[in-house]
């Protein structure tokens, strides 16, 4: 049953195959199974079986195609009733009062919640090394990180312990675990998924959207997730076309640039080879490769380093211990329950991160850090703006190198940090991508390739995804050892 | 060596709108405490602000009403401080870019009109209440004012004594009431002042270093809060000290001004663009249609009362200190044949007495304008006098109907019939040999007691004027 | 550049998260780093740039006024640490 497709399982349910709450039991018993990987925080059995009851009581031919089908959610997003972590220690007994309206669409749409999956805390590290909940393991190799933070999401549908899961992405949080497992990940434009009940990390930059085994998943999940919010004042008041409907369009004459600054330095020669063989796929397809520039794109890190911290640090003041969340069990006064709150609450990376942003907003250095970033991120989007005179869409590899071994860089947060080189730029300039499974390393790891689209045209960049997926099977692979 | 002194006023004025300034929350004073806070306000994790559409057209209006620049492009910063009353670790107001840029003020001085700078406006949200009573050595938090919609109001430093200072204030609490944007309750915060104070040697120009004072919360206490640092400051450079840039608290108790330096401690605000709010940007019609629904105002209203009702500045002046108590005046007038000044009479004499009396709004008086204007023409049209028609007002201010009713149903009606109020004065003289001798020999005097003497009889009814006619002209006949 | 401990201390007490005398020198350390990655910054020349703080630079949408939330103080105060009379309580604050 976990090798279907999501189409699969539409159609398993919808013909009487199996019903939502075997569905649901078969998955849930995967996830006890594999609980090696660490991918969930949070899986509550009788609630996921009861939504799967409600969806079987729903189910006829007027239900919406996806009643009944599980899917986990990255634990961040706020579910009613539900624990929501954030992979912190500081939300460790905090049941969210509410649904984010992510959530609210995919409850509203019939679908049944597998669980809450791991992350790094506060969606800030690359590895999922920095969750208080332990690491999530790489399906493909257990002593490898899975990426993040997105890293439970996407160990969780590498592994088939979910069908499709959700993500977000700061700097390549979906894009990065997606191609560290061998998965479908799609960063949305700026704006097209409501943020709210999404706890913040920089909110600039903070987009939530699907992590699932090919494009036509990712583009069922992108229906549900996608529209208008009246609640998040940076969503963009517009309807979102029916995703699934654009895919299966001929490729000939597509224009794909290829950004210069993608294939040099620090670059493994296995994920420059892959993402050459993917590129000769597409050129069979009938498109052009162009060579393009975005010459400001290696200070994307830099730039990155400093808005993404000085939001957080500020996103992150709610946490307080007033009025949910932990609070420190003993305080001389306010000042010090603040501190202890705080420092027994968050994880270093966190910590580092809060001071470092804290510091960047500071008297005296907002307009040499804060300030200077924000017009280097306007050179970043222009030279997005200007490259897709030239192109249609952008590719290269998602990531510098395949998955790294647990523990090598978490010592060293500026290495982390560089990890997102080729990623964090699409989230300054607010644009959509997708990473796709595009082959494999030496070692077996998996590779991915980016795909990023101009601002909401994540119809063309879904379809140019999906007519890839049609002509290789990467996607399909299953990591050896899980079965 | 003579002083000058220089203040600057920093008004928080909480606007009238229904839900709060960036949730859906409603807003209501002396709820039960944490019931008007909803997950916006209380700041959970993921929630977001959406900002309100009437707190930006009530900054609007306020800027149009002081002649200041609308910022068509402003933006909402983050305020980053911790402190247990303000949920998101962060106050959401204006910082580099306000709503509303520089305008001003006229206000009365003894020696004339003066022009009072206003540097900006901008839009903020207000944080909860910490609860001192004692909880166990705790504090308690209620956040149901948490997000309430704040316009702040800066002033230049224009004002050089503690009296214009409040002539400012009363100025800009009169406008704010009259454009509707704000109930202006000091007791209840909705109108807050920080003065800024500094004092300098006489025709020096620098400005001498100046303290904030906190929390004076009626225009008694602002007068007084500044009279007293003034003379806390003098005395220090006097005494070969140095003013110390910092905030103070007033005491309204002590009457004196303290150092809250405990609270300044590493203050680093940290501001930045809010990103979860993206520049508001609002449109000339959005303007426009915001100036199409300005009334007149009061300094506007009070020049036409003076000319158009031939009021004198001081009634003028009472009369537009509201706009309530304007509209009751202009609609009496335009319903009754009497005199202006006569209802103006009418409203600063007996009804603000009522009015005091029993601490109501002239909105809620129960003697309309209609009614009012009803009264005074029975004055005028002499169907009662000026003394039986205090009787008849209180009559209605009772309940019991309009003055025609009234009159009616007490027999209130003024005996204007010449030949029935002979008989009556023939009946008095009649009985009255002597008075009428004493009058006969000069003792004038005893004209009021016959006067008297007839109202008496009448019940106050005769019309005094005809009484006075014909007993005048049957006692020097 | 290099951070100094007195940086970091003070950091630490804007940002009310605790550095203890042991930690000061890593964090004096690994935010030095952070910070001379960030200076790379200064390669590009922004002279004439406008800062960008949003993704295509929307404007802001307004809601109307109108009230749409119920009181929830039960559930939210559900969750909370500490709170008495439907107040949520903190050690005293000090004015």
């Amino acid at each position: 049953m976990h090798t279907k497709s999501l189409t699969q399982l539409v159609e398993g349910l919808r013909s009487g195959e199996f019903s939502a709450v075997e569905l649901a039991q078969w998955y849930l018993d995967r996830i006890e199974r594999h609980a090696n990987l660490n991918a969930f925080i949070t899986v509550d059995r009788e609630l996921t079986l009861a939504q799967a009851r409600a969806a079987d009581q729903r189910a006829s031919q007027d239900a919406p195609p996806l009643n009944g089908i599980p899917v986990a959610h990255k634990d961040i997003f706020c579910a009613e009733g539900m624990l929501t972590t954030c992979g912190s220690r500081i939300l460790g007994n905090f049941t969210a009062p509410y649904d984010a309206t992510v959530i609210e669409r995919f409850k509203a749409v019939g679908t049944v919640i597998l669980g809450k999956t791991n992350m790094d805390e506060f969606a800030m590290g690359s590895s999922n090394e920095t969750s208080y909940y332990g690491p999530v393991r790489n399906p493909w190799n257990p002593e490898l990180v899975p990426g993040g933070s997105s890293g439970g999401s996407a160990a969780a549908v590498a592994a088939r312990l979910a069908p499709a899961a959700t993500g977000t992405d700061t700097g390549g949080s979906i894009r990065q675990p997606a191609a560290f497992c061998g998965v479908t990940g799609l960063k949305p434009s700026y704006g097209r998924v409501s943020r709210y009940g999404m706890v913040a990390f920089a909110s600039s930059l903070d987009q939530g959207g699907p992590i699932t085994r090919s494009v036509a998943d990712a583009a069922l999940l992108l229906d549900v997730m996608a529209g208008f919010d009246p609640r998040d004042s940076t969503s963009v008041e517009q309807e979102a076309p029916e995703f699934t409907a654009a895919l299966g369009q001929e490729l000939s004459g597509l224009r794909i640039g290829l950004p210069r600054q993608y294939f040099g330095e620090g670059l493994d020669a296995a994920v420059q080879e892959t993402v050459r063989e993917a590129l000769k796929v597409y050129e069979g397809l009938g498109a052009k490769l162009v060579d393009v520039d975005l010459p400001n794109s290696e200070l994307c890190v830099p730039c990155y380093y400093v808005l993404a911290p000085s939001e957080a640090s500020s996103n992150l003041s709610r946490f307080d211990g007033v009025r949910y969340g932990h609070r420190a069990e003993h305080y001389d006064d306010l000042m010090d329950m603040y501190m202890r709150t705080r420092s027994e609450g968050f994880g270093a990376e966190v910590k580092r991160r809060i001071m470092i942003g804290t510091y960047a907003l500071s008297a005296g250095y907002y307009d040499a850090y804060y300030v200077k970033a924000q017009k280097l991120r306007r050179l970043i989007a222009d030279d997005f703006d200007r490259a897709f005179e030239q192109c249609d869409v952008l590719m290269g590899p998602t990531t510098p190198s395949t998955a790294f071994a647990l523990g090598a860089k978490s010592d060293d947060p500026v290495a982390m940090y560089l990890n997102d080189i080729y990623t964090i730029s699409v989230n300054l300039a607010g644009l959509p991508a997708l990473s796709l499974p595009a082959g494999f390393d030496a070692r077996g790891m998996p590779v991915g390739l980016q795909v990023i689209g101009r601002y909401f045209d994540e119809s063309r960049l879904l379809n140019v995804g999906y007519r890839y997926q049609q002509e290789t099977d990467w996607h399909d692979r299953m990591p050896a050892g899980i079965e | 060596m003579a002083w000058e002194t220089v203040i600057g006023l920093e008004v928080h004025v909480q606007l009238l709108t229904r839900s709060k300034i960036f949730s859906g929350a409603p807003i209501r004073y002396g709820g039960e405490p944490n019931t008007q806070a909803c997950a916006v306000d209380i700041a959970l994790p993921g929630v977001l602000p959406v900002m309100n559409v009437e707190a930006a057209r009530m900054a609007v209006k306020f800027g149009l009403a002081v002649d200041a620049n609308i910022n068509r492009r402003s933006i909402f910063a983050r305020k980053n401080y911790f402190y247990p009353d303000l949920p998101k670790g962060y106050q959401i107001s204006q910082f580099e870019l306000p709503i509303v840029g520089a305008g001003h003020l006229m206000i009365d001085t003894p020696s004339g009109e003066k022009h009072i700078g206003i540097t900006r406006a901008h839009l903020e949200e207000d944080a909860g209440k910490s609860l001192h009573e004692d909880f166990h050595g705790m504090t308690g938090i209620d956040l149901n004012r948490a997000g309430t919609p704040l316009l702040e109001i800066v002033s230049e430093p224009d004002m050089r004594s503690a009296q214009e200072a409040v002539a400012y204030l009363k100025r800009l609490h009169t406008l704010v009431r009259y454009l509707g944007i704000s109930d202006g309750n000091m007791q209840e915060g909705s109108f807050r002042c920080d003065a800024n104070v500094s004092v300098r040697p006489a025709g020096q120009q620098e400005y001498g270093t100046r303290a904030e004072l906190k929390n004076i919360n009626s225009f008694r206490f602002v007068e007084r809060a500044i009279e007293f640092e003034v003379e806390r400051q003098v005395e220090r450079i006097e005494d070969g000290g140095e003013v110390v840039q910092e905030t103070r608290l007033y005491d309204p108790n002590k009457h004196e001004t303290r150092s809250m330096r405990s609270k300044e401690e590493a203050h680093d605000y940290r501001y930045f663009p809010d990103p979860d709010l993206p520049p508001m940007v609002l449109s000339e019609e959005f303007v426009e249609q915001v100036r199409a629904t300005l009334p007149e105002l009061p300094q506007a209203r009070q020049q036409r009362f003076e000319s158009d009702y031939d009021l004198g500045h001081d009634d003028a002046a009472q009369l537009t200190a509201d706009r309530d108590t304007a509209d009751y005046f202009e609609a009496a007038v335009k319903t009754s044949a009497g005199e202006a000044k006569t209802t103006a009479n009418w409203i600063i004499g007996e009804l603000s007495g009522y009015l005091n009396e029993e601490n109501r709004e002239i909105a809620d008086a129960p003697v309309s304008a209609d009614m009012l204007a009803g009264l005074i023409d029975r004055i005028h049209d002499n169907t009662i006098s000026g003394k039986i028609a205090k009787e008849v007002f209180k009559a209605m201010w009772q309940g019991e109907g309009d003055a025609d009713a009234i009159i009616e149903a007490r027999g209130l009606k003024q005996i204007s019939d010449s030949g029935a109020i002979e008989s009556i004065i023939d009946e008095i003289l009649a009985g009255s040999a002597a008075q009428i001798e004493q009058y006969r020999s000069g003792q004038q005097k005893v004209f009021g007691y016959l006067v008297g003497q007839v109202m008496k009889a009448t019940k106050g009814k005769a019309n005094p004027q005809q009484v006075n006619e014909i007993l005048r002209k049957k006692l020097d006949g | 550049m290099a951070l100094a401990k007195d940086t970091v201390y003070r950091i630490g007490r804007l940002a009310r998260i605790h550095v203890g005398d042991e930690e000061a020198d890593r964090y004096a350390d690994e935010l030095s780093r952070i910070l001379d990655l960030v200076e790379q910054m200064n390669a590009a020349d922004t002279e004439r740039v406008e800062p960008l703080a949003h993704p295509q630079e929307r404007s802001l949408r307004l809601r109307e006024d109108e009230i749409t939330e119920a009181d929830q103080r039960e559930a939210f105060q559900g969750i909370a640490p500490a709170v008495e009379a439907g107040l949520y309580l903190v050690p005293k604050v000090i004015e």
